[in-house]
Parts: C-alpha cells; sequence; structure tokens
C-alpha cells in the first residue's frame, strides 16, 4: 500500500550497531526501506559500530544467518538517495573509503552508487532538519 | 502535542518497555494525545498473550491492552512477531506491518523510541 502524502516528512534512520551481533540493523533497514515506501524522504545514515554495516566482502555464511546484502539492493529502488556514513566512525575502526560496499546502481546510467562518506558536523545538520529520527 | 512511540525491548528482561509505559502515562496526564505505539524486535513479546508471570508481578501484557481499551492504537510487527514465534496478542492489541509505523511517525509531532 502506498499513501500518497501533499507534506513529504523527513525521516533519518541511523544505523549505529554492528551489523551481524544483533537483529537490530536488518530489522532497521527492513524499516527504513517501508518508511520510504509510505512517502517520507528517508535518509540513512552510518555510524558509530554502524559503519560495519557498510563494510563491504560480508559473508554471513558460517554464522548460519540468511545477511542482508539485499537490503541495500533495494535502497535505490525506494528512492533512499541520501545514504550517509561518518568519516571519523570509519577512521577509528580502521575503514577507508575502499572498505564500502555499494549500495546499487543508477536506474538510468547503471553506474554503482556508494554511500557518502561525511563529517559528523554534516549528520547534525541534517539531523536537525527532520521530522523524526529512529534509530537502529 | 501528537506522540508516537516505538518499543524496541522485550519486557522484564529489559526497562525499555517500562519506561515508555510510564511516559505514556505521564504524557496522557498531562493532556498530549498518543498517536500510536508500535512495538519492535523483541518488543513484539511485550503484547505476548500467553505470558503468565507471577501474581504479585506487574502483568505487562494486561497493562499495555488496558491503555489498548482506552481507544490507543497499538500495533505489534507482524514480521518481527511471526520471527519469534509472538502470533497471540493480548485484546486491544493489532498485529500489522511496518507501515503502520511508517504511518503513525509522519503523522505526529514526535516520535519517541525506546530501546537500547
Amino acid at each position: 500500500m502506498r499513501t500518497v502524502l501533499t507534506d513529504v516528512k523527513k525521516i533519518m534512520c541511523t544505523v549505529r550497531r554492528a551489523p551481524h551481533g544483533s537483529i537490530y540493523v536488518q530489522e532497521g533497514l527492513e524499516a527504513a526501506l517501508i518508511v520510504a515506501a509510505y512517502g517520507a524522504e528517508v535518509s540513512l545514515v552510518f555510524m558509530d559500530d554502524g559503519v560495519f554495516a557498510l563494510k563491504r566482502g560480508q559473508d554471513t555464511q558460517e554464522l548460519g544467518t540468511k545477511g542482508f546484502a539485499a537490503a541495500y539492493g533495494a535502497l535505490m529502488d525506494h528512492d533512499i538517495q541520501c545514504v550517509l556514513v561518518d568519516r571519523h566512525a570509519m577512521a577509528v575502526r580502521g575503514m577507508t573509503e575502499a572498505d564500502l560496499l555499494s549500495i546499487g546502481q543508477d536506474a538510468e546510467t547503471g553506474e554503482l552508487r556508494w554511500p557518502r562518506v561525511v563529517e559528523a558536523g554534516e549528520i547534525a545538520a541534517l539531523m536537525a532538519e527532520q521530522h523524526s529520527i529512529l534509530s537502529f | 502535542m501528537k506522540i508516537a512511540v516505538c518499543i524496541g525491548e522485550g519486557p522484564y528482561n529489559h526497562e525499555a518497555a517500562d519506561s515508555a509505559y510510564h511516559f505514556i502515562r505521564a504524557a496522557l496526564d498531562r493532556g498530549h494525545q498518543i498517536q500510536g505505539i508500535f512495538f519492535y524486535h523483541d518488543g513484539v513479546h511485550n503484547v505476548n498473550a500467553l505470558m503468565e508471570p507471577p501474581q504479585d508481578e506487574r502483568h505487562m501484557a494486561n497493562r499495555w491492552s488496558a491503555l489498548g481499551a482506552t481507544g490507543i492504537h497499538i500495533v505489534a510487527c507482524v514480521t518481527a512477531a511471526k520471527r519469534r514465534g509472538a502470533m497471540e496478542q493480548v485484546a486491544h492489541v493489532e498485529l500489522a506491518g511496518l507501515g503502520q509505523l511508517a504511518m503513525m511517525t509522519i503523522q505526529a509531532d514526535r516520535l519517541v523510541c525506546f530501546g537500547d
């Protein structure tokens, strides 16, 4: 069901936990997709241990879990354009931009899309514009 | 003010649902409106009809049911509940999709989340 809203609300979903030790990130991404499907302007921000959720080459096979890499591919389908990752959180965890996974392809050009690495100040400014923030 | 509440931790094990309950009661006492209450993650266990705590303890599911009986829209996430086998809810609680969380968040003035 898709509801058309005249007043588009900005809703941010933050991912702050590591990806596979608990279900928060998986269920959080599910929530972000649905909130976007209901017409909100969703931004998705990875910070703290959540930056690990964007590490490329994740393989959950030996954990015996399904993993949720498919959710990233669905971000573009749900028009979630704003996917940010906190530069400082990456740095203190030894991650560089080369470690990031792609978040899908541009529908028209087929070009790979990537999370945008930003400073904490930019995240804070964006938070201040939000109607609501969901934290996972 | 219209307030939506999301609860992401289970009963008894964690204080999130108790904090949410007391927050909601206080907000109602002050004349605010609760747009809806959404249980997500392990939070879906809070409204499990099968819980049977010792009689001298608070019955958390019945407490939510009583709030629901006053007309407050209370929803447990169906996907989260199915994962956890928590498909029998107390009265006045609806089992529905994440779209309900989206709608109550969009329609409320504030969303307040309780969890870790």
